[in-house]
Protein backbone atom coordinates (compact mmCIF):
# COMPACT_ATOMS: atom_id res chain seq x y z
CA UNK A 1 0.00 0.00 0.00
CA UNK A 2 1.13 3.51 -0.80
CA UNK A 3 2.03 5.61 2.25
CA UNK A 4 1.62 9.36 2.05
CA UNK A 5 2.53 11.37 5.10
CA UNK A 6 0.56 14.63 5.14
CA UNK A 7 1.09 15.73 8.73
CA UNK A 8 4.41 17.60 8.79
CA UNK A 9 3.01 19.99 11.41
CA UNK A 10 2.66 17.10 13.84
CA UNK A 11 6.22 16.00 13.34
CA UNK A 12 8.78 15.43 10.60
CA UNK A 13 11.04 12.52 9.77
CA UNK A 14 14.65 12.97 10.85
CA UNK A 15 16.73 13.76 7.77
CA UNK A 16 19.51 11.35 6.92
CA UNK A 17 22.26 13.95 7.44
CA UNK A 18 20.78 14.74 10.85
CA UNK A 19 20.65 11.09 11.90
CA UNK A 20 24.25 10.63 10.71
CA UNK A 21 25.42 13.63 12.72
CA UNK A 22 23.75 12.19 15.82
CA UNK A 23 24.96 8.59 15.72
CA UNK A 24 28.53 9.14 16.98
CA UNK A 25 27.10 10.87 20.05
CA UNK A 26 25.34 7.68 21.11
CA UNK A 27 28.31 5.39 20.69
CA UNK A 28 31.74 7.04 20.51
CA UNK A 29 31.31 10.56 21.85
CA UNK A 30 29.24 9.41 24.79
CA UNK A 31 30.96 11.37 27.56
CA UNK A 32 28.99 13.53 29.95
CA UNK A 33 29.42 17.09 28.66
CA UNK A 34 29.87 18.31 32.23
CA UNK A 35 33.02 16.27 32.77
CA UNK A 36 36.47 17.68 32.25
CA UNK A 37 38.33 14.87 30.47
CA UNK A 38 38.64 14.16 26.78
CA UNK A 39 35.39 12.29 25.96
CA UNK A 40 33.35 14.74 28.04
CA UNK A 41 34.96 17.77 26.45
CA UNK A 42 34.36 16.33 23.01
CA UNK A 43 30.67 15.92 23.81
CA UNK A 44 30.62 19.48 25.13
CA UNK A 45 32.12 20.64 21.85
CA UNK A 46 29.24 19.01 19.96
CA UNK A 47 26.78 20.69 22.28
CA UNK A 48 28.28 24.14 21.80
CA UNK A 49 28.49 23.70 18.06
CA UNK A 50 24.76 22.88 18.04
CA UNK A 51 24.09 25.99 20.10
CA UNK A 52 25.82 28.09 17.42
CA UNK A 53 23.81 26.37 14.69
CA UNK A 54 20.46 26.99 16.40
CA UNK A 55 21.45 30.59 17.27
CA UNK A 56 22.44 31.07 13.64
CA UNK A 57 18.97 30.11 12.40
CA UNK A 58 17.33 32.94 14.36
CA UNK A 59 20.07 35.59 14.39
CA UNK A 60 20.77 35.16 18.10
CA UNK A 61 23.95 34.90 20.15
CA UNK A 62 24.81 31.31 21.13
CA UNK A 63 24.70 32.32 24.82
CA UNK A 64 21.04 33.24 24.34
CA UNK A 65 20.06 29.64 23.44
CA UNK A 66 19.05 27.21 26.21
CA UNK A 67 18.28 23.64 25.28
CA UNK A 68 15.19 22.02 26.76
CA UNK A 69 13.39 18.70 26.36
CA UNK A 70 10.78 20.12 23.97
CA UNK A 71 8.95 23.24 22.86
CA UNK A 72 6.35 22.74 25.57
CA UNK A 73 9.02 22.95 28.27
CA UNK A 74 10.28 26.22 26.77
CA UNK A 75 6.72 27.60 26.84
CA UNK A 76 6.18 26.53 30.45
CA UNK A 77 9.54 27.95 31.48
CA UNK A 78 8.96 31.41 30.00
CA UNK A 79 5.48 31.88 31.41
CA UNK A 80 6.23 30.58 34.88
CA UNK A 81 9.69 32.18 34.95
CA UNK A 82 8.47 35.66 33.99
CA UNK A 83 5.49 35.40 36.35
CA UNK A 84 7.89 34.61 39.15
CA UNK A 85 10.74 37.01 38.35
CA UNK A 86 8.49 40.00 37.61
CA UNK A 87 5.91 39.47 40.35
CA UNK A 88 6.84 42.79 41.93
CA UNK A 89 6.11 44.61 38.69
CA UNK A 90 2.76 42.99 38.02
CA UNK A 91 0.69 39.87 37.58
CA UNK A 92 -0.91 40.22 34.15
CA UNK A 93 -0.13 38.21 31.02
CA UNK A 94 -1.63 38.73 27.56
CA UNK A 95 -1.98 35.84 25.15
CA UNK A 96 -4.49 34.69 22.52
CA UNK A 97 -7.36 32.25 22.30
CA UNK A 98 -5.62 30.22 19.62
CA UNK A 99 -2.35 29.37 21.36
CA UNK A 100 -1.09 25.82 21.67
CA UNK A 101 -2.14 24.06 24.86
CA UNK A 102 1.46 24.34 26.08
CA UNK A 103 0.64 28.04 26.53
CA UNK A 104 -3.08 27.88 27.33
CA UNK A 105 -2.82 25.21 30.00
CA UNK A 106 0.19 26.90 31.58
CA UNK A 107 -1.81 30.14 31.71
CA UNK A 108 -4.69 28.29 33.36
CA UNK A 109 -2.24 26.91 35.91
CA UNK A 110 -0.87 30.40 36.59
CA UNK A 111 -4.40 31.77 36.99
CA UNK A 112 -4.78 29.45 39.96
CA UNK A 113 -1.71 31.10 41.44
CA UNK A 114 -2.74 34.75 41.27
CA UNK A 115 -1.81 35.60 37.69
CA UNK A 116 -4.40 37.38 35.56
CA UNK A 117 -4.53 36.43 31.90
CA UNK A 118 -6.16 38.16 28.95
CA UNK A 119 -6.93 35.85 26.02
CA UNK A 120 -7.14 38.01 22.90
CA UNK A 121 -9.74 37.31 20.26
CA UNK A 122 -8.63 36.75 16.69
CA UNK A 123 -10.37 37.54 13.42
CA UNK A 124 -11.99 34.98 11.12
CA UNK A 125 -8.59 34.02 9.71
CA UNK A 126 -6.87 33.82 13.06
CA UNK A 127 -5.08 37.17 13.08
CA UNK A 128 -4.60 39.21 16.24
CA UNK A 129 -5.49 42.88 15.83
CA UNK A 130 -2.51 44.90 17.14
CA UNK A 131 -4.95 47.56 18.39
CA UNK A 132 -6.71 44.93 20.52
CA UNK A 133 -3.36 43.90 21.92
CA UNK A 134 -2.40 47.46 22.81
CA UNK A 135 -5.79 48.06 24.41
CA UNK A 136 -5.36 45.00 26.63
CA UNK A 137 -2.12 46.28 28.16
CA UNK A 138 -2.40 47.32 31.81
CA UNK A 139 0.05 48.87 34.25
CA UNK A 140 0.43 45.38 35.74
CA UNK A 141 1.14 43.61 32.43
CA UNK A 142 4.49 41.83 32.51
CA UNK A 143 4.44 39.55 29.48
CA UNK A 144 2.77 38.96 26.14
CA UNK A 145 2.92 35.50 24.59
CA UNK A 146 1.64 35.27 21.03
CA UNK A 147 2.46 32.36 18.76
CA UNK A 148 4.19 33.18 15.49
CA UNK A 149 2.42 30.54 13.38
CA UNK A 150 -0.69 28.66 14.45
CA UNK A 151 -0.40 24.89 14.41
CA UNK A 152 -3.94 24.19 13.20
CA UNK A 153 -4.73 26.87 10.64
CA UNK A 154 -1.24 28.18 9.87
CA UNK A 155 -1.88 31.89 10.54
CA UNK A 156 1.34 33.96 10.54
CA UNK A 157 0.95 36.73 13.12
CA UNK A 158 2.41 40.22 12.65
CA UNK A 159 4.97 39.50 15.39
CA UNK A 160 7.25 42.44 14.57
CA UNK A 161 4.41 44.91 14.96
CA UNK A 162 3.10 43.26 18.14
CA UNK A 163 6.56 43.07 19.70
CA UNK A 164 7.13 46.78 18.97
CA UNK A 165 3.92 47.63 20.84
CA UNK A 166 5.07 45.49 23.78
CA UNK A 167 8.43 47.19 23.80
CA UNK A 168 6.87 50.66 23.75
CA UNK A 169 4.96 49.70 26.90
CA UNK A 170 7.92 48.06 28.62
CA UNK A 171 6.45 44.56 28.40
CA UNK A 172 8.42 41.41 27.66
CA UNK A 173 7.39 39.58 24.49
CA UNK A 174 7.46 35.83 23.92
CA UNK A 175 6.55 33.98 20.77
CA UNK A 176 6.06 30.24 20.42
CA UNK A 177 7.75 29.75 17.06
CA UNK A 178 7.60 25.97 16.99
CA UNK A 179 5.55 26.00 13.76
CA UNK A 180 7.38 28.99 12.27
CA UNK A 181 10.95 27.75 12.63
CA UNK A 182 12.36 26.59 9.33
CA UNK A 183 9.26 27.81 7.49
CA UNK A 184 9.79 31.57 7.73
CA UNK A 185 12.96 33.60 8.25
CA UNK A 186 13.33 34.54 11.92
CA UNK A 187 15.68 37.22 13.18
CA UNK A 188 15.30 37.95 16.87
CA UNK A 189 16.61 41.50 16.53
CA UNK A 190 14.50 42.35 13.51
CA UNK A 191 11.41 40.90 15.22
CA UNK A 192 12.28 42.55 18.52
CA UNK A 193 11.19 39.62 20.66
CA UNK A 194 12.58 38.65 24.08
CA UNK A 195 11.85 34.92 24.10
CA UNK A 196 11.27 32.30 21.43
CA UNK A 197 10.25 28.66 21.93
CA UNK A 198 11.57 26.17 19.40
CA UNK A 199 11.41 22.44 18.76
CA UNK A 200 13.73 20.16 16.78
CA UNK A 201 11.25 17.56 15.55
CA UNK A 202 9.26 20.04 13.46
CA UNK A 203 12.36 20.85 11.36
CA UNK A 204 13.51 17.33 10.46
CA UNK A 205 15.38 16.91 13.74
CA UNK A 206 14.79 14.43 16.56
CA UNK A 207 11.99 14.40 19.14
CA UNK A 208 12.85 15.16 22.74
CA UNK A 209 14.77 18.39 22.10
CA UNK A 210 13.64 21.98 22.14
CA UNK A 211 15.18 25.31 22.98
CA UNK A 212 14.37 28.64 24.50
CA UNK A 213 15.88 31.81 23.10
CA UNK A 214 16.19 34.27 25.98
CA UNK A 215 17.45 37.74 25.16
CA UNK A 216 20.74 38.42 26.97
CA UNK A 217 20.24 40.51 30.10
CA UNK A 218 16.76 39.23 31.00
CA UNK A 219 16.83 37.11 34.15
CA UNK A 220 14.28 34.41 34.86
CA UNK A 221 14.72 31.56 37.34
CA UNK A 222 15.53 28.07 36.14
CA UNK A 223 12.63 25.73 35.52
CA UNK A 224 14.35 22.42 36.14
CA UNK A 225 16.50 22.57 39.27
CA UNK A 226 19.68 20.63 39.81
CA UNK A 227 23.15 20.79 38.31
CA UNK A 228 24.91 23.62 36.52
CA UNK A 229 24.03 22.62 32.95
CA UNK A 230 22.95 25.28 30.44
CA UNK A 231 24.71 27.99 32.40
CA UNK A 232 22.81 27.02 35.53
CA UNK A 233 19.50 27.73 33.82
CA UNK A 234 18.34 24.24 32.91
CA UNK A 235 19.60 21.36 35.01
CA UNK A 236 19.89 17.76 33.88
CA UNK A 237 22.46 15.89 31.83
CA UNK A 238 22.15 17.15 28.30
CA UNK A 239 20.54 15.06 25.56
CA UNK A 240 23.78 15.39 23.61
CA UNK A 241 22.88 13.34 20.55
CA UNK A 242 19.46 15.00 20.34
CA UNK A 243 20.94 18.48 20.68
CA UNK A 244 23.56 17.74 18.04
CA UNK A 245 20.69 16.58 15.81
CA UNK A 246 18.78 19.79 16.50
CA UNK A 247 21.90 21.78 15.55
CA UNK A 248 22.32 19.94 12.28
CA UNK A 249 18.60 20.25 11.50
CA UNK A 250 18.78 24.00 12.20
CA UNK A 251 21.77 24.37 9.90
CA UNK A 252 19.95 22.54 7.10
CA UNK A 253 16.72 24.47 7.74
CA UNK A 254 18.63 27.73 7.30
CA UNK A 255 20.22 26.57 4.06
CA UNK A 256 16.98 25.13 2.67
CA UNK A 257 14.57 27.77 3.91
CA UNK A 258 13.61 29.29 0.55
CA UNK A 259 13.55 25.99 -1.32
CA UNK A 260 11.57 24.31 1.46
CA UNK A 261 9.03 27.15 1.54
CA UNK A 262 8.62 27.15 -2.22
CA UNK A 263 8.23 23.37 -2.39
CA UNK A 264 5.75 22.96 0.49
CA UNK A 265 3.75 25.99 -0.64
CA UNK A 266 3.42 24.94 -4.27
CA UNK A 267 2.19 21.46 -3.31
CA UNK A 268 -0.20 22.88 -0.72
CA UNK A 269 -1.61 25.27 -3.36
CA UNK A 270 -1.97 22.38 -5.80
CA UNK A 271 -3.84 20.38 -3.17
CA UNK A 272 -6.22 23.25 -2.42
CA UNK A 273 -6.79 24.06 -6.11
CA UNK A 274 -7.76 20.47 -6.78
CA UNK A 275 -9.86 19.88 -3.66
CA UNK A 276 -11.75 23.15 -4.01
CA UNK A 277 -12.60 22.46 -7.64
CA UNK A 278 -13.22 18.72 -7.46
CA UNK A 279 -14.93 18.16 -4.09
CA UNK A 280 -18.29 19.87 -3.47
CA UNK A 281 -18.95 21.71 -0.23
CA UNK A 282 -15.40 22.06 0.97
CA UNK A 283 -14.26 25.21 2.75
CA UNK A 284 -10.91 26.64 3.79
CA UNK A 285 -10.16 27.38 7.46
CA UNK A 286 -7.53 30.04 8.12
CA UNK A 287 -5.92 32.72 5.93
CA UNK A 288 -7.03 32.82 2.30
CA UNK A 289 -3.82 34.73 1.52
CA UNK A 290 -1.36 31.84 1.48
CA UNK A 291 1.62 34.16 1.89
CA UNK A 292 0.39 34.82 5.44
CA UNK A 293 0.09 31.17 6.28
CA UNK A 294 2.39 28.23 7.13
CA UNK A 295 3.71 27.11 3.71
CA UNK A 296 2.55 23.50 4.08
CA UNK A 297 -0.69 24.02 6.02
CA UNK A 298 -4.09 23.36 4.50
CA UNK A 299 -6.99 23.13 6.93
CA UNK A 300 -10.27 22.35 5.21
CA UNK A 301 -13.78 21.43 6.26
CA UNK A 302 -15.77 18.80 4.40
CA UNK A 303 -19.43 19.49 5.11
CA UNK A 304 -21.85 16.71 6.20
CA UNK A 305 -19.15 14.32 7.39
CA UNK A 306 -17.16 13.89 10.55
CA UNK A 307 -13.39 14.32 10.85
CA UNK A 308 -12.43 11.12 12.62
CA UNK A 309 -14.27 9.01 10.07
CA UNK A 310 -12.35 10.82 7.30
CA UNK A 311 -9.06 10.30 9.15
CA UNK A 312 -9.69 6.58 9.65
CA UNK A 313 -10.64 5.98 6.05
CA UNK A 314 -7.70 8.00 4.72
CA UNK A 315 -5.45 6.02 7.06
CA UNK A 316 -6.79 2.80 5.55
CA UNK A 317 -5.44 4.13 2.23
CA UNK A 318 -2.08 4.94 3.81
CA UNK A 319 -2.64 8.70 4.10
CA UNK A 320 -1.76 10.38 7.42
CA UNK A 321 -3.67 13.53 8.36
CA UNK A 322 -5.00 15.17 11.51
CA UNK A 323 -8.53 16.25 12.36
CA UNK A 324 -9.51 19.57 13.83
CA UNK A 325 -12.45 17.96 15.46
CA UNK A 326 -13.95 16.37 18.43
CA UNK A 327 -14.02 12.70 18.09
CA UNK A 328 -10.39 12.52 17.02
CA UNK A 329 -8.17 11.33 19.82
CA UNK A 330 -9.94 10.71 23.00
CA UNK A 331 -11.92 13.87 23.44
CA UNK A 332 -15.16 15.48 22.55
CA UNK A 333 -15.65 19.11 21.71
CA UNK A 334 -14.34 20.89 18.69
CA UNK A 335 -11.01 22.62 18.25
CA UNK A 336 -10.53 25.78 20.32
CA UNK A 337 -8.84 27.37 17.31
CA UNK A 338 -11.71 26.69 14.90
CA UNK A 339 -14.10 27.94 17.58
CA UNK A 340 -12.07 31.13 17.97
CA UNK A 341 -12.27 31.89 14.25
CA UNK A 342 -16.02 31.19 14.31
CA UNK A 343 -16.09 28.16 12.04
CA UNK A 344 -19.62 26.80 12.51
CA UNK A 345 -19.47 23.71 14.72
CA UNK A 346 -21.04 21.59 12.02
CA UNK A 347 -18.17 22.45 9.69
CA UNK A 348 -15.52 22.26 12.42
CA UNK A 349 -16.59 18.65 12.96
CA UNK A 350 -15.48 17.83 9.44
CA UNK A 351 -12.16 19.70 9.52
CA UNK A 352 -8.98 18.03 8.34
CA UNK A 353 -5.45 19.44 8.49
CA UNK A 354 -3.07 18.47 5.70
CA UNK A 355 0.56 19.59 5.91
CA UNK A 356 2.99 19.17 3.06
CA UNK A 357 6.74 19.03 3.63
CA UNK A 358 10.12 18.36 2.06
CA UNK A 359 9.36 14.78 1.10
CA UNK A 360 5.90 15.41 -0.37
CA UNK A 361 5.69 14.90 -4.13
CA UNK A 362 3.23 15.85 -6.88
CA UNK A 363 2.28 12.18 -7.16
CA UNK A 364 1.42 12.22 -3.46
CA UNK A 365 -0.94 15.15 -4.01
CA UNK A 366 -2.54 13.34 -6.94
CA UNK A 367 -3.09 10.24 -4.78
CA UNK A 368 -4.42 12.29 -1.86
CA UNK A 369 -6.92 14.17 -4.05
CA UNK A 370 -8.24 10.99 -5.68
CA UNK A 371 -8.49 9.21 -2.32
CA UNK A 372 -10.17 12.16 -0.59
CA UNK A 373 -12.78 12.26 -3.35
CA UNK A 374 -13.48 8.57 -2.83
CA UNK A 375 -13.56 8.77 0.96
CA UNK A 376 -15.71 11.88 1.18
CA UNK A 377 -18.14 10.45 -1.37
CA UNK A 378 -18.45 7.25 0.63
CA UNK A 379 -19.03 9.02 3.96
CA UNK A 380 -21.53 11.41 2.43
CA UNK A 381 -23.54 8.43 1.20
CA UNK A 382 -23.66 7.27 4.81
CA UNK A 383 -24.61 10.66 6.18
CA UNK A 384 -28.20 11.65 6.98
CA UNK A 385 -27.18 15.28 6.52
CA UNK A 386 -27.14 16.59 2.99
CA UNK A 387 -27.40 20.35 3.04
CA UNK A 388 -26.75 23.31 5.27
CA UNK A 389 -30.49 23.69 5.83
CA UNK A 390 -30.55 20.16 7.19
CA UNK A 391 -28.23 21.01 10.06
CA UNK B 1 -1.93 -0.39 18.16
CA UNK B 2 -5.18 0.72 16.68
CA UNK B 3 -7.88 3.07 17.80
CA UNK B 4 -10.54 0.36 17.48
CA UNK B 5 -10.64 -3.43 17.54
CA UNK B 6 -11.04 -5.49 14.35
CA UNK B 7 -14.81 -5.94 14.73
CA UNK B 8 -15.38 -2.20 15.07
CA UNK B 9 -13.06 -1.48 12.14
CA UNK B 10 -14.80 -4.10 9.99
CA UNK B 11 -18.22 -2.55 10.70
CA UNK B 12 -16.80 0.92 10.03
CA UNK B 13 -15.03 0.00 6.81
CA UNK B 14 -17.83 -2.19 5.45
CA UNK B 15 -20.98 -1.11 7.27
CA UNK B 16 -24.12 -3.23 6.98
CA UNK B 17 -27.64 -1.87 6.45
CA UNK B 18 -26.68 1.51 5.05
CA UNK B 19 -29.50 3.57 3.63
CA UNK B 20 -33.08 4.53 4.20
CA UNK B 21 -36.14 2.28 3.87
CA UNK B 22 -38.81 3.83 1.65
CA UNK B 23 -42.24 3.93 3.28
CA UNK B 24 -40.68 2.76 6.53
CA UNK B 25 -42.96 1.68 9.36
CA UNK B 26 -40.84 3.64 11.80
CA UNK B 27 -38.20 6.33 11.48
CA UNK B 28 -36.05 7.75 14.25
CA UNK B 29 -33.36 10.41 14.34
CA UNK B 30 -31.11 11.05 17.28
CA UNK B 31 -28.22 13.44 17.93
CA UNK B 32 -27.19 16.48 15.94
CA UNK B 33 -24.23 17.40 13.80
CA UNK B 34 -23.43 20.19 16.28
CA UNK B 35 -22.57 17.55 18.83
CA UNK B 36 -20.51 15.64 16.31
CA UNK B 37 -22.87 12.76 15.65
CA UNK B 38 -26.35 12.12 14.35
CA UNK B 39 -28.07 8.86 13.49
CA UNK B 40 -31.15 8.02 11.48
CA UNK B 41 -32.77 4.58 11.68
CA UNK B 42 -35.64 3.34 9.51
CA UNK B 43 -37.54 0.11 10.21
CA UNK B 44 -39.85 -2.32 8.45
CA UNK B 45 -42.10 -4.14 10.89
CA UNK B 46 -44.44 -7.01 9.91
CA UNK B 47 -47.89 -7.85 11.25
CA UNK B 48 -46.36 -9.99 13.99
CA UNK B 49 -44.41 -6.98 15.22
CA UNK B 50 -41.16 -8.48 14.03
CA UNK B 51 -38.53 -6.12 12.63
CA UNK B 52 -37.92 -7.45 9.13
CA UNK B 53 -35.52 -4.76 7.99
CA UNK B 54 -33.51 -1.92 9.48
CA UNK B 55 -31.34 0.65 7.76
CA UNK B 56 -29.24 3.53 9.02
CA UNK B 57 -27.61 6.77 7.96
CA UNK B 58 -25.07 8.26 10.33
CA UNK B 59 -23.03 11.42 10.58
CA UNK B 60 -20.28 10.63 13.02
CA UNK B 61 -16.97 9.09 13.86
CA UNK B 62 -15.79 5.53 13.27
CA UNK B 63 -17.44 4.10 16.35
CA UNK B 64 -20.76 5.86 15.63
CA UNK B 65 -20.86 4.26 12.18
CA UNK B 66 -19.79 0.86 13.54
CA UNK B 67 -22.40 1.06 16.33
CA UNK B 68 -25.12 1.87 13.77
CA UNK B 69 -24.10 -1.06 11.60
CA UNK B 70 -23.98 -3.50 14.52
CA UNK B 71 -27.18 -2.26 16.15
CA UNK B 72 -29.20 -2.56 12.93
CA UNK B 73 -27.79 -6.07 12.43
CA UNK B 74 -28.86 -6.99 15.96
CA UNK B 75 -32.47 -5.78 15.77
CA UNK B 76 -33.27 -7.45 12.46
CA UNK B 77 -35.44 -10.45 13.30
CA UNK B 78 -36.22 -9.20 16.78
CA UNK B 79 -39.74 -8.37 17.89
CA UNK B 80 -40.36 -4.72 18.66
CA UNK B 81 -40.45 -5.55 22.36
CA UNK B 82 -37.10 -7.32 22.18
CA UNK B 83 -35.59 -4.41 20.28
CA UNK B 84 -36.79 -2.01 22.97
CA UNK B 85 -34.75 -3.99 25.47
CA UNK B 86 -31.57 -3.64 23.45
CA UNK B 87 -29.19 -1.68 25.64
CA UNK B 88 -26.12 0.18 24.53
CA UNK B 89 -24.05 -2.20 26.68
CA UNK B 90 -25.18 -5.10 24.50
CA UNK B 91 -24.15 -3.22 21.36
CA UNK B 92 -20.73 -2.51 22.89
CA UNK B 93 -20.43 -6.15 23.90
CA UNK B 94 -21.20 -7.36 20.37
CA UNK B 95 -18.62 -4.91 19.03
CA UNK B 96 -16.04 -6.43 21.36
CA UNK B 97 -15.70 -3.16 23.27
CA UNK B 98 -15.33 0.54 22.50
CA UNK B 99 -12.87 3.04 23.97
CA UNK B 100 -14.43 4.62 27.10
CA UNK B 101 -14.72 8.01 25.43
CA UNK B 102 -16.72 6.45 22.59
CA UNK B 103 -19.36 4.68 24.65
CA UNK B 104 -21.80 7.51 23.89
CA UNK B 105 -21.82 6.34 20.25
CA UNK B 106 -23.53 3.13 21.34
CA UNK B 107 -25.98 5.17 23.42
CA UNK B 108 -26.76 7.11 20.28
CA UNK B 109 -27.67 3.86 18.49
CA UNK B 110 -29.85 2.69 21.37
CA UNK B 111 -31.75 6.00 21.35
CA UNK B 112 -32.10 6.14 17.57
CA UNK B 113 -33.68 2.69 17.63
CA UNK B 114 -36.03 3.70 20.46
CA UNK B 115 -37.01 6.80 18.49
CA UNK B 116 -37.75 4.72 15.41
CA UNK B 117 -39.89 2.33 17.45
CA UNK B 118 -41.63 5.27 19.14
CA UNK B 119 -42.51 6.56 15.68
CA UNK B 120 -43.78 3.11 14.69
CA UNK B 121 -45.89 2.86 17.87
CA UNK B 122 -47.36 6.32 17.31
CA UNK B 123 -48.27 5.60 13.73
CA UNK B 124 -49.73 2.19 14.43
CA UNK B 125 -51.44 2.98 17.72
CA UNK B 126 -49.33 0.54 19.71
CA UNK B 127 -48.24 0.73 23.29
CA UNK B 128 -45.15 -0.87 24.79
CA UNK B 129 -43.95 -1.09 28.36
CA UNK B 130 -40.48 -0.25 27.11
CA UNK B 131 -41.69 3.12 25.83
CA UNK B 132 -43.49 4.19 28.98
CA UNK B 133 -42.49 7.74 29.81
CA UNK B 134 -40.09 7.80 26.88
CA UNK B 135 -39.46 11.23 25.44
CA UNK B 136 -37.97 11.05 21.93
CA UNK B 137 -37.10 14.74 22.09
CA UNK B 138 -35.12 14.53 25.32
CA UNK B 139 -31.75 16.23 25.12
CA UNK B 140 -29.20 13.82 23.84
CA UNK B 141 -25.81 13.27 25.26
CA UNK B 142 -24.98 15.32 28.26
CA UNK B 143 -21.31 15.17 27.40
CA UNK B 144 -21.81 17.19 24.25
CA UNK B 145 -21.30 20.56 25.88
CA UNK B 146 -18.53 19.90 28.32
CA UNK B 147 -16.12 18.20 25.99
CA UNK B 148 -12.56 18.50 27.21
CA UNK B 149 -10.16 19.92 24.72
CA UNK B 150 -7.28 17.89 23.48
CA UNK B 151 -8.01 16.91 19.92
CA UNK B 152 -5.13 15.63 17.87
CA UNK B 153 -4.30 18.73 15.92
CA UNK B 154 -4.51 21.00 18.95
CA UNK B 155 -1.70 19.04 20.49
CA UNK B 156 0.76 19.54 17.73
Amino acid sequence: MKNVYMDYSATTPVKQEVAEAMIPYFTEIFGNPSTLYGPGLKAKEGLENARCQVAGLIGAEPREIFFTSCGTEADNWVLEGVADAFSKKGNHIITTKIEHHAILHTCQYLEKHGIEVTYLDVDSEGFVDPADFEAAIRSTTILASIMMVNNEIGTLQPIKELAAIAKAHGILFHTDAVQALGNFPIDVNDLGVDFISMSAHKIYGPKGVGALYKRAGIQIPSFVHGGAQERKKRAGTENTAGIVGFGKAAELAGKNLEEHHRHADSLRRMLWDRLSSEVPDVSLNGPADFTRRHPGNLNVSFSYVEGEAILLLLDSFGISVTTGSACSSGSLGTSHVLNAIDVPVTRANGAIRFTTGDFTTEEDIEYVVETVKKVIGRLRELSPVTGEEGW
Amino acid sequence: MALYNDTVMEHFMNPHNVGEIENADGKGIYGSPVCGDMMQITLSVDENEVITDAKFKTFGCGSAIASSSMATDMIKGMTVEQALELSNEKIVEELGGLPAIKIHCSVLAEHAIKNAIYDYAQRHGKEYAGLEGYDPNAEHHDDCEDGEDGCASCEN
